[in-house]
């Protein structure tokens, strides 16, 4: 089990509040991310939910318990930290085996638990190393391993991959999903990175200033974001906002469309730009393109090859049943409809 | 960067440094050497003949070298357990936030700043005194029996007053390898399950172990060398209660005039120092690897 609710929890150091009163329900078995921008308050909040900060008004309830006063060891939550936190003067085996230890179990038992979780994440060979010697994605499964053996309710990834090469941060992405199916654990992962969001939530908590900006599927996140903010930050490259009188046509007052829901041409389309910079990546072709109905580059993407350069003129055409539109306090207004002209 | 010639300009330059503290360190020692082979007093210092290794079996023979050198050890030890114990335990209370913690830290580290003659006439007529002493006035004040410090318990006074002179070193170094460890780190062990006993046990005392081995090779040097609070306070007695070896060879010298003898003691001095010293990096010098 590992169903985590949290009641009208507020966090303020002082006069600062960091999170407002917030709810939020997570389910057990969850695969739940939490994202926004760095000082939105989502690593605050994964601290409160592990017990390493404490509450300042409200509730946290762990399968049906009130945890709010409960130490971080009583929650029975594992966390991985961002900078791995072993322990430097241990052996492999004895980072793995430290929960147990405390925990009081016995030799027999610990020595099967941890031969397990190596095996399961590949540490056999390293198992009488030192963390110094070993290299990130190596620490990083320690840190894993450290975590599981202790069948926790529900698992806590603080940033886990910020610290790893691109290569390998899309590996251990894999891995860590990999883990998810397999454990069917509740799993609470926070980053700053859309991307690794969207590919391992089940859901995705959009956070702002330590307001809730939107819940939801990262493909309901994508196709109706509640506003320009969650918008602007899901998906990559980011939504074109656009204002004034393009806007205007769809009686909003901003719209957004999606690179990839522009349509390009060389002859002809509604808006007519002058590329800025192109990025060729092969399969992908990404224009920045300057144009009169916007003081911004509008991003636009092209499947495969689409071959035209700094300095070309393209034209641009939005997928009109794609488009987004917001009203004046930035939230999303219901029915998309056509433009009038 | 090291091509030949640049290596070469590299030793040229350094060689007057190097040949200056070469002959600085070299001179004394032979010459040192050389005395502790001749009769050689104060009383007669025209007259130095060669006498071969008779002054070391004086020195060696003598009934207070095993006593003085009982005493330094039980002077290093002693001050060793003290402020590497005591050093920890005021370094973990200020490694925490409290109201006034930086004057805290500074009067702590105060003591350091005192010379040695000052701290031990302090402690010899301020604190240790029987009569009008501090800590003599305090025992007479609930009733008990001052104890007369320099004559009841000469090594444990000096071994007090050193440990004192020497705790704030212990404090600073040990403090700053407390605020090196990451709180990350004590958050795992936390969450692991740890208890506050467990995390200074598991994680703290193993992050200090580095800078408790500085600590134990550094104070263990210097304090092989005490004089100065010895020779303001107890001289060295009742008898030889207080005497240490570097006590013993300056006492050779200032009190009986006899130069060679003190210059063997002194050689016995820093093979006695060397053998420790290899004791103790072969103890606990894997610390000090990475």
């Amino acid at each position: 089990m590992g169903q985590i609710h949290l009641e009208k929890v507020r966090k303020a150091f002082g006069d600062v509040v960091i999170i407002p009163d917030l709810d939020l329900k997570i389910e057990d078995g969850e695969f739940v991310v939490f994202v926004g921008p760095s000082g939105c308050g989502k690593s605050t909040l994964l601290r409160l939910i592990a017990g390493l900060e404490d509450v300042t008004d409200g509730q946290i309830v762990i399968d049906g318990q009130d945890a709010t006063e409960l130490p971080p060891a009583k929650r029975g939550l594992a966390m991985v930290f961002q900078s791995y936190a072993l322990y430097p003067h241990m052996s492999v085996r004895k980072n793995i085996a430290f929960p147990l230890k405390m925990a009081g179990m016995d030799k027999a038992e610990i020595d099967k638990r941890v031969d397990y979780a190596a095996k399961t994440l590949n540490l056999d060979a390293y198992i009488d190393r030192r963390p110094a010697n070993l290299s990130g994605g190596q620490r990083q499964r320690v840190a894993i391993g450290r975590a599981i053996v202790r069948e926790p309710k529900a698992f806590l990834f603080d940033e886990p991959l910020s610290n790893l090469d691109a290569a390998l941060r899309v590996g251990m992405r894999l891995e860590i999903s990999e883990l998810h199916q397999r454990l069917k654990t509740t799993m609470i992962y926070v980053t700053h990175d859309q991307v690794e969001a969207m590919t391992m939530a089940d859901k995705i908590v959009v956070l702002r200033a330590g307001n809730i900006e939107q819940v939801g599927s990262p493909l309901e996140l994508y196709s109706h974001p509640r506003n320009t903010f969650v918008a602007g930050f899901i998906g990559s490259p980011k939504m074109n906002l656009l204002g004034g009188a393009e806007a205007e046509k769809y009686q909003a007052e901003t719209i957004g469309i999606r690179p990839e829901h522009v349509r390009l041409s060389t002859t002809e389309g509604s808006w007519k730009g002058t590329v800025k910079v192109s990025e060729h990546l092969g399969s992908d072709t990404f224009l920045h393109v300057e144009s009169p109905v916007h003081d911004e580059p509008l991003t636009v993407r092209a499947d495969g090859e689409f071959p035209v350069h700094a300095g070309d003129v393209v034209y641009l055409t939005p997928e009109e049943d794609k488009i987004h539109r917001f009203d004046g306090e930035g939230l999303a207004m219901k029915t998309n409809s056509r433009a009038v002209a | 960067m090291a091509t030949l010639h640049t290596k070469n300009a590299a030793r040229a330059m350094m060689a007057p440094a190097v040949i200056v503290l070469l002959i600085w360190m070299i001179v004394p020692l032979a010459m040192t050497l050389y005395f502790s082979t001749l009769n050689y007093t104060l009383y007669n210092p025209f007259s130095t003949p060669f006498v071969g290794f008779e002054n070391y079996s004086y020195f060696l023979t003598d009934p207070t070298f095993l006593a003085a050198l009982a005493n330094t050890l039980i002077l290093v030890i002693g001050v060793l357990a003290i402020t590497v114990i005591g050093g920890v335990l005021i370094a973990l209370l200020l490694d925490q936030e409290f109201y006034g913690v930086n004057i805290v830290r500074l009067m702590v580290i105060a003591p350091f700043f005192v010379m040695p003659t000052v701290a031990a006439l302090v402690w010899k007529n301020m604190m240790m005194n029987p009569v009008y002493g501090v800590i003599g006035q305090m025992l007479s004040a609930i009733g008990l029996t001052p104890i007369d410090w320099m004559t009841e318990v000469p090594l444990l006074s000096i071994v007090i007053i050193v440990a004192w002179q020497w705790l704030p070193f212990a404090t600073l170094i040990l403090l700053t390898a407390l605020q090196s460890l990451s709180s990350d780190q004590k958050e795992a062990a936390e969450m692991d399950g740890a208890g506050a006993l467990s995390i200074f046990w598991y994680i703290t005392l193993p992050h200090m172990s580095r800078a408790i081995t500085v600590v134990i090779l550094i104070q263990t040097i210097f304090l092989l060398s005490i004089y100065a609070e010895i020779l303001v306070t107890t001289q060295g007695g009742p008898g030889a209660q207080s005497t240490n070896i570097t006590y013993l060879v300056a006492q050779q010298a200032t009190s009986y005039g006899d130069i060679g003898a003190a210059s063997a003691g002194g050689i016995v001095a820093v093979i006695l120092a060397n053998i420790v010293a290899i004791f103790l990096v072969r103890l606990i010098g894997k610390n000090l690897d990475a």
